[in-house]
């Protein structure tokens, strides 16, 4: 099988180029910390409301963690409890989502915090939150009638 | 018969190597901009909390 | 098979049949589908409500699913089946039974699946994610169009075999080749949604259980769903790599190297699913990762895809004297709409590829997971390179078939479909990419999200949507309007089924490419090595199920 001299450079290129996005990506999730949101934990979707954390959502301070502040909502068709909330700027938060019905998304509109809530299930992601603004939590995983109707808003404040 | 063939063999051998300066020329354009594209969304993956 | 033999080989009259009522079935669905599609960027303008208390997401439903599973389906089952009957022979009595059991389940299962969408029993989107849960019949008829492709799958196997039997030691046809590789991948692929199917999600919606796991149903549904793109692919690439170059008067570059790439498409869009997952708790990041390494695997056949493709238009255009680094360009057939709109669709390949590889690079999905982003990517992969492809063949293999011929007066409307389709998409997909981008949301009706800021931004852009979307429509009543012409009105003639020869007929493709045994061998072990640990980690570690939800 002959390959031509310029089509054994493309792919060696090619190739190479698509080991270097591999490395980037691998070493900024294994290393630096920016692993996609993936929490193995699980809980009982018919018991969300009584159970910790999901029993008091909102913006929590928590001392002895990595993380100053957890944020926890409660999704369900077609709302998120809370339904506003207030970070302080500079705030390294933990948000934790859990849905207590059917899948639904939980996207900051503009920001990396893109999580699928899965019934059963507990999504969490921890960031800082460095920029001052008005953000807007869509539901983005069709989730019924009101799939377009549900959101949340969050007031980064000085 | 043979002669004939052979000729136009190593002709076109010797034309496969500057008759594909456009193909190397677009494949590398096509690979600058999946280069581009990624490089950019990766920027504002790393700009965003 | 030398041009001689070719230039008479025209499909047997019995498979044309055969053929045909796929393509009939194809374009009523292009119709509905894209009726709903239109009517979708409308709503999402804010101008528009639907009416006869239609709603926006059994429309979307619809959409999905008959432009997404079943259009496409039917269009690729039915050029796979004339293919391998123009290349390997025209196909037994026993193949085409089985062609038409197939093509009568999949047409059952396609109004049942239909009927209940419409009667708004099934508005879970074309992905239909537990636990939303359809009505029985839903799933059933989902079902019978799985089932119906494996049977008519089956004669392409079939024909396959018999032709490896009457001619040992020989490399198949290379379009019969390719049918089969893409007719293997969908039956590997099709085990994961069957199964979700009938062992969880019928049960469950016939009320025989109560409840069910969601995540393994999702992740049955990826290991599927992302095999569906390139099922949807490759009969384009087959289009790409051996009929394209005989219309433009040029030669396949390179045989082997287009049987290499099928090989490694076969291997490598199985085991991958997890990149539509990366957003999704419950599976370890570590086999995220390991799922986005094989992903970044499946790029390299298309990247000699595009190789292949750019030196078939260069070898040809020097032959025909062109100079300089892009002067072939000039001499490719401009004027000849079954070069054309492929091209098109080519060339759409370039940003539908780029934003596939963003998509699949693990955390940086997050910029872009369920935006309307993705909806943009796709309506550039499914919905212009494989879609424009499909239409580009049409244009002479309906007239092939119905013993018609292309006219040069709908050439002329060809092209024009073509340029049409480009400014329309440009703008639609164009717009989704940027609204998306902002954190737009996909699969969503209109909103202004209680007046933030962040939503009035999208509207803009919905509105560009709308734009790009009512010229992409008129581009399908142009594809229509072509298709029923040359069904039916066009005159009476002999119009080529054009297949390539390769440029160097000496050199013939290892008999190693037809070792199914050691393919399909080495598939099985790529699955399992990417899914049965975080797949047994599901059930280990499963949380209570879920009961089915009516939420619309």
């Amino acid at each position: 099988m002959h390959i031509h001299k310029f089509e054994k450079i493309w792919l060696i290129f090619g190739v190479a180029t698509l080991l270097v996005f591999l490395s980037v990506i691998g070493v900024s999730a294994f290393y630096l910390g920016n692993q996609p949101p993936s929490c193995l934990a699980t809980i009982n979707p018919e018991k969300v409301d009584t159970t910790a954390p999901f029993d008091k959502p909102g913006l929590n301070k928590v001392e002895g963690k990595e993380w100053d502040y957890e944020l926890v909502y409660v999704a369900s068709a077609f709302n998120y409890n809370p339904g506003e909330v207030e970070v302080p700027l500079g705030a390294k938060v933990k948000v934790l989502a859990t849905t207590k019905d059917v899948v639904h998304g939980f996207n900051v509109a503009g920001t990396n915090i893109n999580m699928m809530l899965e019934p059963g299930y507990i999504s969490e992601y921890v960031t800082t939150f460095d920029k001052v603004g008005e953000f807007l939590i869509v539901c983005n995983e069709y989730c019924g009638a009101g799939h377009h109707m549900m959101s949340s808003k969050i007031k980064v404040v000085e | 018969m043979a002669q004939p063939r052979l000729e136009k063999r190593t002709s076109t051998k010797v034309e496969d190597q500057s008759s594909l300066k456009g193909t190397l020329a677009s494949v590398f354009l096509l690979g600058f901009f999946l280069i581009i594209t990624w490089v950019g969304v990766f920027l504002l993956f790393v700009n965003r909390f | 098979m030398n041009s001689f033999v070719d230039k008479i080989k025209k499909v047997d009259p019995r498979d044309a049949k055969l053929g045909m009522a796929h393509f009939y079935v194809a374009f009523i669905g292009l119709f509905i589908g894209g009726m709903a599609g239109l009517l979708q960027t409308l709503v999402r303008s804010g101008q528009f409500t639907l009416p006869a208390g239609i709603g926006y997401y059994q429309l979307l439903t619809l959409h999905g699913v008959v432009l997404a599973l079943v259009m496409t389906t039917y269009f690729i089952m039915g050029f796979q089946l004339v293919a391998v009957s123009r290349t390997a022979g025209t196909l037994s009595s026993k193949q085409r039974t089985a062609g038409w059991i197939g093509f009568s389940l999949m047409t059952i299962g396609t109004v049942m699946a239909a009927v209940m969408i419409l009667l708004n029993e099934a508005s879970v989107l074309y992905t239909f994610y537990a636990p939303l849960q359809a009505h029985a019949l839903f799933y059933v008829g989902l079902t019978l169009v799985i089932v119906g492709s494996w049977v008519g799958g089956s004669a392409i196997i079939m024909a396959y075999v018999a032709w490896r039997k009457k001619n040992p030691g020989q490399p198949s046809p290379l379009l019969t080749f390719m049918a089969l590789v893409n007719t293997l991948m969908w039956i590997v692929a099709t085990i994961g949604v069957a199964t979700t199917v009938l062992f969880q999600l019928l049960p469950w919606s016939l009320g025989l259980v109560d409840r069910v796991d969601v995540a393994i149903s999702r992740t049955l549904f990826w290991y599927f769903g992302h095999p569906l793109v390139y099922f949807w692919l490759l009969p384009a690439y087959m289009a790409w790599y051996v009929i394209v170059p005989k219309i433009i008067g040029g030669k396949i570059f390179s045989d082997s190297l287009a049987r290499l790439s099928f090989i490694l498409f076969l291997l490598f869009s199985i085991p991958v699913g997890f990149h539509h997952q990366l957003m999704e708790p419950g599976i370890d990041p570590a086999w995220k990762f390991l799922q986005v390494v094989l992903t970044f695997m499946v790029i390299i056949p298309s990247l000699m895809t595009a190789f292949s493709l750019f030196a078939t238009f260069e070898s040809f255009g020097r032959s025909k004297g062109a100079t300089g680094l892009f002067g072939w360009l000039k001499k490719l057939p401009w004027g000849d709409a079954r070069f054309l709109v492929p091209f098109i669709g080519m060339l759409s390949f370039i940003p539908g590829g780029a934003g596939g590889i963003i998509n699949a690079s693990n955390q940086m999905n997050q910029v872009v997971h369920n935006t309307i982003w993705v909806t943009g990517h796709f309506h550039l992969t499914v919905a212009t390179a494989v879609i424009l492809t499909f239409f580009g063949i049409s244009y002479w293999l309906i007239p092939h078939l119905t013993g018609r011929t292309l006219t040069k007066a709908m050439n002329k409307l060809a092209i024009l479909q073509g340029v049409f389709w480009a400014i329309g998409m440009t703008f639609m997909s164009g717009a989704m990419h940027a609204a998306g981008l902002l954190g737009a949301p996909r699969r969503s009706a209109f909103s202004e999200y209680g007046g933030a800021a962040q939503a009035a931004e999208w509207i803009p852009y919905q509105i560009a949507q709308a734009v790009g979307g009512s010229i992409l429509f008129i581009s399908i009543i142009l594809v229509l309007y072509i298709f029923i012409n040359l069904a039916f009105f066009a005159p009476k003639g002999e119009e080529e089924f054009p297949v390539g020869e390769a440029a160097d007929t000496a050199e013939k493709a290892p008999m190693i490419f037809e070792n199914w045994k050691l393919w399909l061998g080495i598939v099985v072990l790529l699955i399992a090595f990417a899914y049965t640990i975080p797949f047994i980690d599901l059930i280990e570690n499963a949380p209570i199920g879920s009961k089915g939800y009516k939420l619309w």
